[in-house]
């Protein structure tokens, strides 16, 4: 069970940016609270969070399989052809000894994207219910690590340069998988943009459910910027 | 009268970075783990400032190699080619191309070294407890995690022209140790954007208005 907020006022924020203590207002489907001394947004507020969000997240998880099993890119130089995928650019650098550099591509290219659209894809499904069991909240905060290393949209544009630097000397053939990638990059973006992460963290269940010392009085405490 | 503003800390709350809820923390220091989802909670990122210091220079040492070494090598039967970072922006310079060679300087030039200059100063300012200009100061912080990892771009530039160019013995490309040290910038910068704590710019004006009130 979700506890009583009677010892937890589950409307007080500490900014995290500058660690003012406010309180947040309500906000209408749409809206943003930001916080009142340095304007971090405190709150978005998602309308149809859960729907949307799966609807976006289940169109991603089918294109990320399109995008990593299709050839991405072609060359034909000389009467020969060679095509790569994501993953072949890992081997290729596996295989000339920079292993470092073809986990980092591999995670950031291929793992990253996929854990970004499971986690949140496991969310929003558990989420339907009432109460959400606690699991739900460290795949949550495994979605909140994996993004910032999730980068599709820089290897989509390091692919458009090594395209151009390639193309002097051989011609090129784009794949399926660039186009898939590039809807892909619009997705990802669409779905982070209609998930609301304080609306999922309010139906999970706690973690521990020791009585923790309740609240001083924090009435005077100021009100977010809406 | 408008409230002065009161940071959670000076109230022993600590705001939890994973969920978002406040909690008190128990006076003497115990380890304490937010009761929502379980994260330790912290009044400030620890060690913030030594840490981040840390992955800064190791950074900056890191940057070096990676500018002076080798990022890729092409190989024809007439003999082979070294090409650096900013020789690839040179090459890449063309009548139709420079917008590209723009794009790739800023990303893997100018971004990790404004990364690196932009939290040494952050540091430094934290440290000499600086009052001025918190709000831009917290400004650059976002602007720095917003941007910053862009600078993976040359990485993947470097792997998509090594798997395309394989076509032995006519010509082939093979990656140089410069794109170890420079993907070593990338993630060492990422993660000390990471380990700095943006709520230390507004610590101690806060305490000295306090003290002065
Ligand atoms: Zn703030
Ligand atoms: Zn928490």
């Amino acid at each position: 069970m979700i506890r009583s907020a009677s010892a937890f006022d589950s409307r007080l924020r500490a900014c995290p940016d500058c660690d003012l203590l406010q309180r947040l207002p309500p906000v209408p489907a749409g809206g943003v609270a930001q916080c009142a001394r340095c304007q971090a947004p405190l709150w978005r507020h998602k309308p149809d969070s859960l729907r949307r969000t799966l609807a976006l997240a289940l169109a991603g998880a089918i294109l990320w399989l399109i995008a990593n099993t299709v050839p991405m890119l072609g060359l034909s130089v000389a009467g020969r052809e060679a095509f790569t995928t994501v993953f072949g650019g890992v081997l290729a650098m596996w295989r000339d000894g920079r292993q470092e550099v073809a986990m980092l591509v591999l995670f950031t290219a291929v793992i990253a994207p996929a854990l970004e659209i499971v986690c949140l894809l496991a969310v929003v499904l558990a989420l339907r219910r009432p109460s959400a069991p606690h699991w739900v909240g460290m795949l949550l905060r495994g979605y909140e690590l994996v993004r910032e290393w999730s980068m599709i949209e820089i290897m989509l544009l390091g692919v458009l340069v090594a395209l151009i630097k390639i193309a002097e000397l051989a011609t090129v053939i784009p794949g399926l998988a660039l186009f898939v990638l590039g809807a892909l990059v619009f997705l990802l973006a669409a779905m982070a943009a209609a998930f609301d992460t304080h609306l999922a963290w309010a139906r999970i269940e706690w973690a521990d459910e020791r009585p923790l010392p309740g609240e001083r009085s924090t009435a005077c405490v100021p009100e977010a910027r809406r | 009268m408008s409230a002065t503003p009161v940071s959670a800390m000076s109230l022993g709350l600590a705001g939890c970075e994973v969920c978002g809820l406040v909690s008190r923390l128990p006076v003497g220091g115990v380890v304490t783990h937010c009761p929502r989802c379980g994260e330790r909670l912290h009044l400030r990122r620890p060690a913030s400032i030594e840490r981040t210091w840390a992955l800064v220079i190791a950074a900056l040492i890191l940057y070096v190699p990676a500018n002076l070494l080798p990022v890729l090598s092409t190989y024809t039967p007439l003999g082979s080619d070294t090409a650096t970072i900013m020789e690839g922006v040179v090459e890449l310079w063309s009548p139709s191309s420079w917008p590209l060679a723009i794009i790739v300087f800023v990303a893997s030039i100018t971004i990790p070294l404004g990364k690196l200059i932009a939290l040494a100063y952050l540091l430094i300012s934290v440290q000499r407890g600086s009052v001025k200009s918190t709000e831009q100061r917290v400004r650059l912080y976002r602007m720095v995690k917003f941007i910053g990892r862009w600078s993976m771009l040359d990485v993947f530039v470097d792997t998509f022209v090594v798997a395309l160019i394989q076509l032995r013995p006519l010509m082939w490309v093979e990656p140089g140790a410069g794109v170890i040290f420079f993907a070593g910038v990338v993630v060492l910068t990422m993660v000390a954007v990471n380990c700095f704590d943006p709520r230390l710019i507004w610590d101690l004006p806060q305490q000295e208005k306090q003290g002065n009130a």
